[in-house]
C-alpha cells in the first residue's frame, strides 16, 4: 500500500498548486507538464506494463480531439460528455487497430510501424475530409465557462489535467495490484510462458491498448478545451506520438510515477532550452531526441528506474 | 484415463515431427516419454498441449477433446505445460512469476502472491521469493518453471526434460518434489534423457523414436527393449549389446 | 468505344510511367533500408531524413557551387556513406545494447534531431533546383516523360545493378552476406563484426545519397519530407520482403505506380492513402512479403 500512499500524498501536493503558483505562465507551465505526464502515462500502459511499443499513438489521441471537436461544433454536445465520448472512441480505436495487429501476431517493430500507418492514415483522412475541417482544421468558439468546458482562469484547467492526472495513476496502480495487469507484465516478460499458464495473450494485449487509446482520447479532448482549436498535423502527427513515448521512457517505463517525472523533467528541460537557445524553431525538438537517444544508451530504465536502482543498492550495502 | 493421444501426426514441410502416435496417459500415473534427440519429444508436448496443431488425429483430456484448442485455453482446463529452456518472467522476482500461475484460478492479487509464497515452498524457492527470476541458477529456474505450472492447480503436468542441466545431487532434490505432486493427485507425462530420474519416478515408459512410438514398457524392461536399443544406439547394436556378456 | 478506351489510357499511360520513374528512385530509397534490414536486422527510423540531408547537400551543392546534381555523386556518396558509417559504428552500435525495441528507439531519436537540426539550420523553405534539362521531355509516343524522370530511372536501374554485383562479387559484399546469414560464423572465421555492420549501414545510407541526385531535380528538400519517405519506404521493403533486393525493387515500382494513380484518382492529398492501406495490408496479411523469407 506504499504506493496508494504516495499517490496521495503527491495529489495532496500538486493540489494547491494555483494558490501558490501566482504567475500564469509557472502555472501554464504546471499544467503543460500534467498534461504530458498524462499522455505519457497513456502510453506506459501499452508500452512500459504492456511492454508494446507504439509509435503512432496519436492515432487515439487524434480521434479523441476530433471526436470532441466535431461533436461539439456540429452536433452541440456538451463539452463534458464529449470528453467521455472521446474516451470511449479513443478506446475503440485503439481496440481496432490491437485486434487487427495482434490477431497477426505483430510484434516489435512491426507493430510500431503498423501504429505508425495507421496515425498516418487518419491523418489524411482528416485532412482531407470537409468534417473535419480538412487541412484548415477546427476552431472552438471561445465561451469560458466551467459547464462549456473552459474556464477564464487557469486554475479551472490545472484541476481538470489534476483529475485526469489522478486517474493515470489510478489505473497505474491499480495494474499493479490486479491480475490483468500482472497478466500484462507476464506477457510483456514473456508471452508463450504467459499462454502456457493459462493467460489470453491476445484479450490481455487489447484490453491493454483499449485502455490506452481511452486515455489518450481524454487526452485529446483536453488539448482542444485548453487550446480550443485541432487540426491533423497537431491531432495524428508525429509530435504527439513522439512526446508521449519520450516521457515515460525518460522517467521510468512500467512504474506508476515514471510518466509524471519524466513530464516535469522534460517540461524543465524545455524551459531551460527556450531560456538559453531563445525561441528557435526546432532546437528544442533536437534536445528531446538527444535525450531520447542518450536515455537509451546509458539509462534505459529511466530516471526512476535510476531511483529504484540506487535504493536497491543502498538496502542491499545496509542489510 | 486421463491423456488420450491417437492417432495424432504432424509435418513441417516435408519432415515427419510426430507420426501415427497413439498413447494414453491414466489418472495418477508418472508416465515418462524418452527417445533420441529429434524424435520428436518436445513437438508431441507442444501438439498436445496447444502450442501446435496436429495435421491429424484427435486429443483427449480428462474426457473432453482439446484438439486444435488454444494454449491458454488448455491450461485453464488444467493441462499445463513447463519448457525444455526455461522460460522465466525475467524481470520478474519468484514470487510474482509464481503468482501469474496461480492468476489462473485467483483473481486477487494478495491471494495469488501467498499462494505463489506457499507453492515456492514445496519446490525449494521459499526463500528466493524477492529475488529476480534471471538471476537464479539453472537448477532454480527449473525450480520455478515447476512453481509456476504448480501454482495452475494443474490436473495434469507435461514436464519437458525438467532434469536438463541439473547436477546429480540437484537431480536427488526434485526427484522427490515431482514424486510429492503426484501423490498430491496430479498426473505426470514428463520428457527425460536422465535415466535415473526415469527408472525412479516413472510407472511406465513410452519411447519415441522418429516421430513413432516404438515401445511401451515398465521402465525396468526398457533397456532391454531390441527396438529401443536400436533406436539409441543405431541398426545392429541390439544383437551386439543383449548377446554379449554384460561388463560391470 | 475505342476512343473512350484511348482517352482512357492517354491519362493512364503517362500516370504509370511516372510512377515507374518514381518507383525506381523509391526503390533505391529502399534498397538501402533493406539491405540495413536484412544485415543488421535494425529497423533504421532515421532512413528518411538522412535522405533529407543528402537532399540538401546535392541542393547546397548546385546553389553555392555550382555543381550539377548528377555530377554530385562522387561527392554526396561517399559523404553519405561515412555518415552512416559513423553513425552506426559510434552510435545505433552502442546505444542498441541489442535490443530490438532500444534501436527503434534510437533511429527514431536520431530521426528527431536530424530533421529538426535542419529545420533549425535551413528553415522550412523548401528548397527547389532549376536546371537546364528541367524541363525538357522524352517522347515515348503514349507520354511525354520529363528528362530528369528519366534519367532518375536509368539511374537507379544502373545503380541496383552495381550493388547487386557487388554483394556478388567483392570480398565486403561476402562478408556482408555472410554476416546477414550467420553472425557467429561470420565472427568465427575473422570477420569483425562491428566494422562490417558499420560497412553495411555505410552502404545503405550511400544509397540515399545516389538517390537525393537522382530526385533532387524533380523534386525539393525540406526538413519535413523524411516522414514520408520513411514510410513510403517501409512499405516498399515490408512488400518485397524484408532483406529481399528484387522485392526491394518491385515494391518500389509496385508503389511508385501506386501513388501516382491514386493523385490521379483521388487527389494528391488522399492518393497517398492508397500506399498507407497497402502497408497495414501487408503487414497484416503476409508480413513477409513478395519475396522476404521470414516475419
Amino acid at each position: 500500500m506504499k504506493t496508494a500512499a504516495a499517490i496521495l500524498i503527491v495529489l495532496a501536493a500538486l493540489l494547491p498548486m494555483p494558490w501558490l503558483v501566482r504567475s500564469d505562465f509557472w502555472l501554464n507551465f504546471a499544467i503543460m507538464a500534467l498534461y504530458y505526464g498524462f499522455l505519457g502515462q497513456s502510453w506506459n500502459i501499452l508500452g512500459g506494463f504492456g511492454g508494446q511499443f507504439s509509435f503512432g499513438h496519436a492515432a487515439f489521441f487524434g480521434t479523441g480531439a476530433y471526436t470532441s471537436a466535431v461533436l461539439q461544433l456540429r452536433l452541440g454536445i456538451d463539452p463534458w460528455l464529449c470528453l467521455v465520448l472521446a474516451g470511449v472512441l479513443g478506446g475503440a480505436v485503439g481496440a481496432l487497430v490491437g485486434a487487427l495487429s495482434f490477431r497477426y501476431g505483430l510484434r516489435g517493430s512491426y507493430f510500431a510501424l503498423v501504429t505508425l500507418a495507421f496515425a498516418e492514415v487518419f491523418r489524411i483522412l482528416a485532412d482531407s475530409v470537409e468534417f473535419t475541417g480538412a487541412g484548415v482544421g477546427l476552431q472552438i468558439p471561445l465561451k469560458q465557462t466551467a459547464a462549456n468546458f473552459q474556464f477564464p482562469a487557469k486554475a479551472g484547467f490545472y484541476f481538470v489535467i489534476l483529475a485526469l492526472t489522478a486517474l493515470g495513476l489510478a489505473v497505474a496502480w491499480w495494474l499493479k495490484h490486479s491480475r490483468l495487469g500482472a497478466r500484462m507484465v507476464a506477457v510483456r516478460e514473456n508471452e508463450d510462458a504467459a499462454r502456457a499458464l493459462g493467460v489470453d495473450v491476445f484479450r490481455t494485449k487489447v484490453i491493454a491498448i483499449a485502455l490506452s487509446g481511452a486515455l489518450m482520447g481524454l487526452g485529446g479532448t483536453f488539448y482542444v478545451q485548453y487550446f480550443l482549436y485541432i487540426d491533423p498535423t497537431i491531432a495524428y502527427g508525429p509530435a504527439v506520438s513522439v512526446s508521449a513515448l519520450l516521457v515515460p521512457i525518460v522517467g521510468g517505463l512500467g512504474t506508476v510515477f515514471g510518466p509524471l517525472l519524466g513530464a516535469f523533467a522534460l517540461q524543465f528541460v524545455n524551459q531551460f532550452a527556450q531560456v538559453a537557445m531563445g525561441d528557435a524553431i526546432g532546437l528544442n525538438l533536437v534536445l528531446y531526441g538527444v535525450i531520447l537517444v542518450l536515455m537509451i544508451m546509458y539509462m534505459p530504465n529511466g530516471l526512476f528506474g535510476l531511483a529504484h536502482v540506487s535504493a536497491r543498492r543502498l538496502v542491499r550495502r545496509a542489510g | 484415463m486421463m491423456l488420450d493421444v491417437q492417432d495424432v501426426s504432424r509435418s513441417f514441410g516435408g519432415l515427419r515431427a510426430v507420426a501415427h502416435v497413439t498413447f494414453g496417459v491414466a489418472e495418477g500415473e508418472i508416465a515418462a516419454l524418452i527417445g533420441p534427440n529429434g524424435a520428436g519429444k518436445t513437438t508431441l508436448f507442444s501438439l498436445i498441449s496447444g502450442f501446435l496443431h496436429p495435421d491429424s488425429g484427435r486429443i483427449r483430456f480428462d474426457g473432453r477433446d482439446i484438439t486444435g484448442l488454444e494454449a491458454h485455453a488448455i491450461a485453464a482446463l488444467g493441462l499445463v505445460r513447463t519448457f525444455q529452456i526455461t522460460q522465466p518472467f525475467g524481470h520478474l522476482t519468484v514470487c510474482e512469476n509464481i503468482a501469474v500461475g496461480a492468476h489462473l484460478r485467483l483473481r486477487s492479487r494478495n491471494a495469488a502472491l501467498s499462494h505463489a509464497a506457499r507453492i515456492a515452498e514445496r519446490v525449494g524457492l521459499g526463500n528466493r521469493l524477492d529475488q529476480p527470476a534471471d538471476s537464479l541458477t539453472v537448477a532454480g529456474r527449473k525450480r520455478l518453471e515447476l512453481a509456476r505450472a504448480l501454482a495452475t492447480a494443474p490436473r495434469m503436468l507435461l514436464l519437458d526434460e525438467v532434469m536438463a542441466g541439473l547436477n546429480p545431487r540437484e537431480i536427488d532434490e526434485i526427484v522427490p518434489i515431482i514424486r510429492a505432486i503426484r501423490d498430491g493427485g496430479v498426473t505426470v507425462l514428463l520428457t527425460e534423457h536422465v535415466m535415473r530420474a526415469v527408472m525412479q519416478l516413472s510407472d511406465r515408459a513410452l519411447v519415441l523414436n522418429d516421430g513413432q512410438l516404438i515401445a511401451e514398457r515398465a521402465p525396468r524392461d526398457i533397456a532391454q527393449d531390441p527396438r529401443v536399443i536400436e533406436a539409441y544406439l543405431g541398426a545392429g547394436a541390439a544383437r551386439r549389446v543383449l548377446e554379449e556378456p554384460a561388463h560391470a | 468505344m475505342t476512343t473512350i478506351w484511348m482517352d482512357q489510357l492517354s491519362i493512364l499511360l503517362p500516370a504509370i510511367l511516372n510512377g515507374v520513374t518514381t518507383g525506381a528512385v523509391y526503390a533505391l530509397v529502399a534498397l538501402g533500408l533493406t539491405l540495413i534490414y536484412g544485415v543488421l536486422h535494425i529497423i533504421n527510423f532515421a532512413h528518411g531524413s538522412l535522405l533529407m540531408v543528402a537532399l540538401y547537400g546535392v541542393y547546397f551543392l548546385y546553389a553555392l557551387v555550382g555543381i550539377d546534381p548528377y555530377l554530385a555523386f562522387p561527392i554526396v556518396v561517399p559523404a553519405m556513406f561515412a555518415l552512416g558509417y559513423g553513425l552506426q559504428r559510434y552510435v545505433i552500435g552502442r546505444a542498441g545494447h541489442g535490443k530490438d525495441e532500444n534501436i527503434m528507439l534510437v533511429t527514431l531519436g536520431l530521426s528527431i534531431i536530424i530533421e529538426n537540426l535542419a529545420l533549425f539550420f535551413w528553415t522550412s523553405n523548401t528548397r527547389t533546383i532549376n536546371t537546364s534539362y528541367g524541363f525538357s521531355t522524352v517522347d515515348f509516343g503514349v507520354a511525354f516523360i520529363a528528362v530528369p524522370k528519366v534519367v532518375a530511372f536509368v539511374g537507379a536501374v544502373v545503380i541496383a545493378g552495381l550493388l547487386w554485383q557487388f554483394m556478388q562479387r567483392t570480398d565486403l559484399g561476402k562478408a556482408i552476406r555472410a554476416l546477414a546469414k550467420e553472425p557467429r560464423g561470420a565472427q568465427l572465421v575473422g570477420i569483425s563484426t562491428a566494422h562490417v555492420y558499420a560497412m553495411s549501414f555505410g552502404i545503405g545510407i550511400a544509397c540515399l545519397g545516389a538517390a537525393a541526385c537522382l530526385l533532387l531535380p524533380t523534386y525539393y528538400a525540406s526538413p519535413h519530407i523524411g516522414q514520408a519517405f520513411v514510410l513510403i519506404a517501409f512499405t516498399i521493403v515490408v512488400l518485397g520482403g524484408m532483406g529481399s533486393f528484387v522485392g526491394a525493387l518491385l515494391g518500389g515500382l509496385i508503389i511508385g505506380v501506386t501513388e501516382s494513380l491514386g493523385g490521379l484518382f483521388l487527389g494528391e492529398s488522399l492518393g497517398k492513402i492508397g500506399i498507407f492501406l497497402i502497408f497495414i495490408a501487408v503487414l497484416l496479411l503476409r508480413p513477409t512479403g513478395l519475396f522476404g523469407q521470414r516475419a
